[in-house]
């Protein structure tokens, strides 16, 4: 076959404060014509920037050198105009964030039209018609009505949708999808995907998928190349990769897949937290002119008892209820209903009667980088929570406590006094995890603890919660909308979709015979079957 | 949009009234009148004048006719300017004041916006520096520094405008207090605008615009600057309000017959209807212009409308 994009000896570097700065290193890809090539690699890994490198979009820092041959042209060497005379019209781009990645300013239909009329020369009918034709490719509901919309008029996967109608418009030859599903839901990422594979045969262009996740380059994929740290340590087709990895960081990369069971808990073992009938909901809307404000329930009469030791995963995408549960449970979220914790009724409870159980009830989040304050140091930040729940204790004994905590999430206490800025992802989630054990609580909330990670982290960390719930005997709520991490660190699971408990059970039960149409979406998403 | 529009206008009644109100009270705390300044006048005398103005009635009385004028569009007569109406003094002063102050925000946001977007599209370069330098210069010089030293140059040196004063109103007579109003509007706008504009270059959005190969035009006008200038039009109405209803500095040094001057001479002279003629002025000017920021948000920012 012969190919369509051919890009050898791709370097790209970054120039800093602190002298050039090496993302790309002698990077060789090849697409051919209706072929999906999938860069698969962890955060950091390169594999976006070699692709803006040939798009033309690193930042103003960013040199690129190497050959990206398209169509006879060396896509590094051209003009500014020339360049523009390509992408967009024979090699386009779709992005990780599509929230923002259409213009807030404009409707759909104006941002539509635009690349059509400066490529194509249409008129502003035939951009408007070919528009539409293209909204409905890509399976809007009612495109008429949607040229008309706003973006902030349409749900994240529309937004994806319209952003690769864009990219969609002008019949491109080649299409590069950086992470074109990884800010989606679950079920929603599943039927973006099946649209670009289905779009990318009927319309047979090649399409260069950049993603970090396994499953899915197994799912649409024909060859796939293995970056690391800027090199290209693995390439072939994706069977081949798959069955029989060659390199070690392959190796790794696919070892990393959330593995284990946890065993449930005696039923004799007591009740820590429980929750009756919790329900939630939040007005929005009214006020002097504006009528009566709409109630919306965010959680609707759910209850759930928590044991010594047991581990109850909570799933559903974005909007579901999940973490509003969990808010309510601890009290942070207005709710109905009853809460008791260690056989003691606390729906009731003030703010001061609350602050002596908070100690008992802690957090994780989901954002290792935006939860921990960037100007405090990573000790103080561990230790913070001391200074309210047991004020006698010195500041030697403060940092003693410190050093055990950094000890028991496995991070060198020598490091305790850097700022968050100088750790990375996983170990920030360790700070994080440290924060709250440190208080010996005896229920820990884990928002989405691993999802802003890589999976070979992902995998470290679910075994530390393991080990760290085995030595104190901790009882967590594990909050997650991937049904494959949740299989592997709960004992117990709970479905919920639009604020209702719709399934729950055993891992095993749950997975083996899924009673609902959602669950069922959600291993798919997950597992891939 | 419309019930937008009409819930703003509603609530620029109470909010004026409120300015008003404390206002009038503040001025009336601060001891002495209009005609204490007088001398040799016999206390008789005193009385009968301040009888005419119904300054002998308790103060409640004289609000609530205040109130009564005001709402009939009366701003009265000034105490201390004899033989002239507030709103005769504001006639022949605003016009002078609000012409020049116009001008000013004009030379302010079309040079400050153009520096502003051409100093973000060479970030880190000595076009940028040198912009970044003029908006320093701009905020922190004075006026009374920036006013005597045009005079100086442009009127004494080169004679290619006039020193000072009005004259037959010509616009040569009005293109120093336009400079030296101006500038450091200029500068405050212009560091607005290039702040805005780096943010703005850097958004998703344009990523999205660069990728389609749209031109650069595009990308930088339609794109980049329309979310750009967001934050220079919350800055522009107040300033524009303030620029219009007059500057005692530069209508001092540029012997202009503005309304400026009145803002602390009767403040001064306890001319309590030209005090409050002025807070009403400026009030009125300031609502108006804030009122004109918001329809212009909800004009370039969808997402404002619904909210």
């Amino acid at each position: 076959m012969t190919a369509l994009l051919a890009i050898s000896n791709l370097h790209v570097a970054f120039k800093t404060a602190d002298g050039e700065v090496e993302a790309v290193k002698s990077a060789n890809f090849t697409v051919a014509a209706g072929e999906t090539v999938a860069i698969v690699g962890e955060s950091g890994s390169g594999k976006s920037q070699s692709m803006m490198a040939v798009m033309g979009l690193l930042p103003k820092n960013g040199i690129a050198q190497g050959t990206a041959s398209f169509g006879g042209q060396n896509l590094l060497a051209l003009s500014k105009p020339e360049l523009n005379a390509i992408r967009g019209r024979k090699i386009t781009m779709i992005f990780q964030e599509p929230m923002t990645s259409l213009d807030p300013l404009y409707r759909i239909g104006d941002q539509l039209m635009e690349p059509l009329r400066a490529h194509s020369g249409l008129s502003a009918a035939e951009a408007w018609q070919r528009a539409i034709e293209v909204l409905g490719l890509v399976k809007i509901p009612d495109p008429e009505r949607r040229m008309r919309s706003y973006p902030h008029e349409l749900s994240g996967g529309q937004r994806q949708r319209v952003m690769i109608a864009m990219a969609l418009a002008n019949n491109p030859s080649l299409l590069i999808a950086d992470e074109p599903t990884t800010a989606l839901d679950v079920t929603i990422q599943a039927e973006i995907l099946e649209l670009l594979a289905s779009l990318q045969k009927n319309l047979g262009m090649g399409l260069i998928f950049i993603t970090h996740d396994l499953g899915i380059v197994k799912r649409i994929a024909h060859r796939v190349y293995v970056m690391r740290k800027g090199e290209v340590v693995e390439g072939g087709e994706t069977a081949r990769v798959f069955a029989s990895p060659k390199h070690d960081y392959t190796k790794a990369l696919l070892a990393a897949e959330p593995a284990g069971r946890k065993s449930p808990v005696p039923d004799t073992a007591p009740i820590v937290l429980e929750g009756q009938d919790i329900e939630v909901t939040f007005k929005s809307g009214g006020g002097l002119l504006g009528g009566a404000p709409m109630a919306i329930t965010a959680v609707d009469h759910v209850s759930l008892a928590l044991k010594q030791g047991q581990t109850i995963g909570i799933v559903g995408e974005s909007g579901s209820g999940k973490s509003t549960l969990a808010r309510a449970l601890l009290r942070l979220a207005p709710a109905r209903g009853r809460v008791v914790f260690m056989g003691r009724s606390i729906e009731a409870l003030g703010k001061s009667a609350m602050r002596p159980l908070r100690k008992e009830l802690q957090v994780v989040f989901q954002d290792p980088f935006g939860s921990l304050s960037p100007r405090l140091t990573a000790g103080q930040i561990v230790t913070e929570g001391l200074l309210v729940h047991e004020p006698g204790i010195s500041a030697a004994g403060r940092d003693k406590r410190a050093i055990q905590a950094f000890e028991e999430v496995q991070i060198d206490p020598a490091l305790r006094n850097r700022y968050p800025h100088e750790f990375s992802g996983g170990q920030r989630q360790r700070l994080a995890i440290a924060r709250a054990i440190i208080l010996k609580p005896k229920v820990l909330v884990l928002d989405e603890p691993t999802s802003a990670l890589d999976r070979h982290v992902q995998k470290q960390i679910l075994e530390l919660l393991r080990s760290l719930q085995a030595a104190h005997g901790l009882s967590y709520l594990f909050i997650s909308h991937d049904l494959a991490v949740v299989r592997a660190i709960a004992d117990y699971i709970l479905v919920m979709k639009d604020g209702k408990l719709v399934e729950q059970g055993s891992p095993d039960e749950v997975m083996a015979s899924p009673k609902q149409a959602y669950t069922r979406r959600l291993m798919e998403a997950a597992f891939g079957h | 949009m419309l019930r937008y529009t009409l819930r703003r206008l509603l609530t620029a009644v109470p909010t004026l009234f409120l300015i008003v109100t404390i206002s009038f009270f503040l001025m009336h705390v601060a001891p002495g009148g209009p005609f204490d300044m007088e001398k040799g006048i016999p206390p008789e005398i005193k009385k009968n004048i301040e009888h005419v103005f119904h300054l002998d009635e308790p103060v409640w009385r004289q609000y609530l006719d205040y109130l009564g004028n005001l709402a009939h569009g009366d701003l009265g007569p000034s105490y201390v300017i004899l033989n002239f109406s507030v709103a005769e003094l504001f006639s022949i002063g605003l016009k002078i004041s609000a012409w020049i102050g116009a001008w000013a925000m004009v030379f302010a946001l079309v040079v400050g916006v153009f520096l502003g977007v051409v100093a973000a599209l060479r970030q880190n370069r000595w076009m940028d520096y040198a912009v970044i330098a003029l908006a320093t210069a701009g905020s922190t010089l004075p006026t009374y520094v920036i006013a005597p030293i045009y005079q100086l140059v442009f009127g004494l040196l080169l004679r290619l405008t006039p020193v000072g004063g009005w004259g037959d109103g010509s616009f040569s007579h009005a293109i120093g207090p336009i400079i030296t109003l101006g500038l450091p509007q200029l500068a405050t706008v212009a560091r607005l605008m290039r702040g805005s504009m780096i943010e703005s270059l850097n958004a998703h959005h344009i990523r999205t615009a660069r990728a389609m190969g749209l031109s650069d035009y595009s990308v930088v006008v339609r794109h980049a600057m329309r979310g750009a200038v967001l934050p220079v039009i919350s800055y522009a109405g107040p300033a524009a309000a303030q620029l219009i209803t007059g500057s005692i500095i530069v209508e001092t040094i540029f012997q202009i017959p503005g309304v400026g001057r009145y803002f602390i001479d009767s403040a001064l002279n306890r001319d309590y209807t030209l005090v409050m003629g002025t807070v009403v002025m400026i009030a009125v000017f300031t609502i108006v212009f804030n009122f004109i920021v918001d329809l212009l948000y909800a004009v370039i920012d969808p997402r404002v409308r619904y909210e």
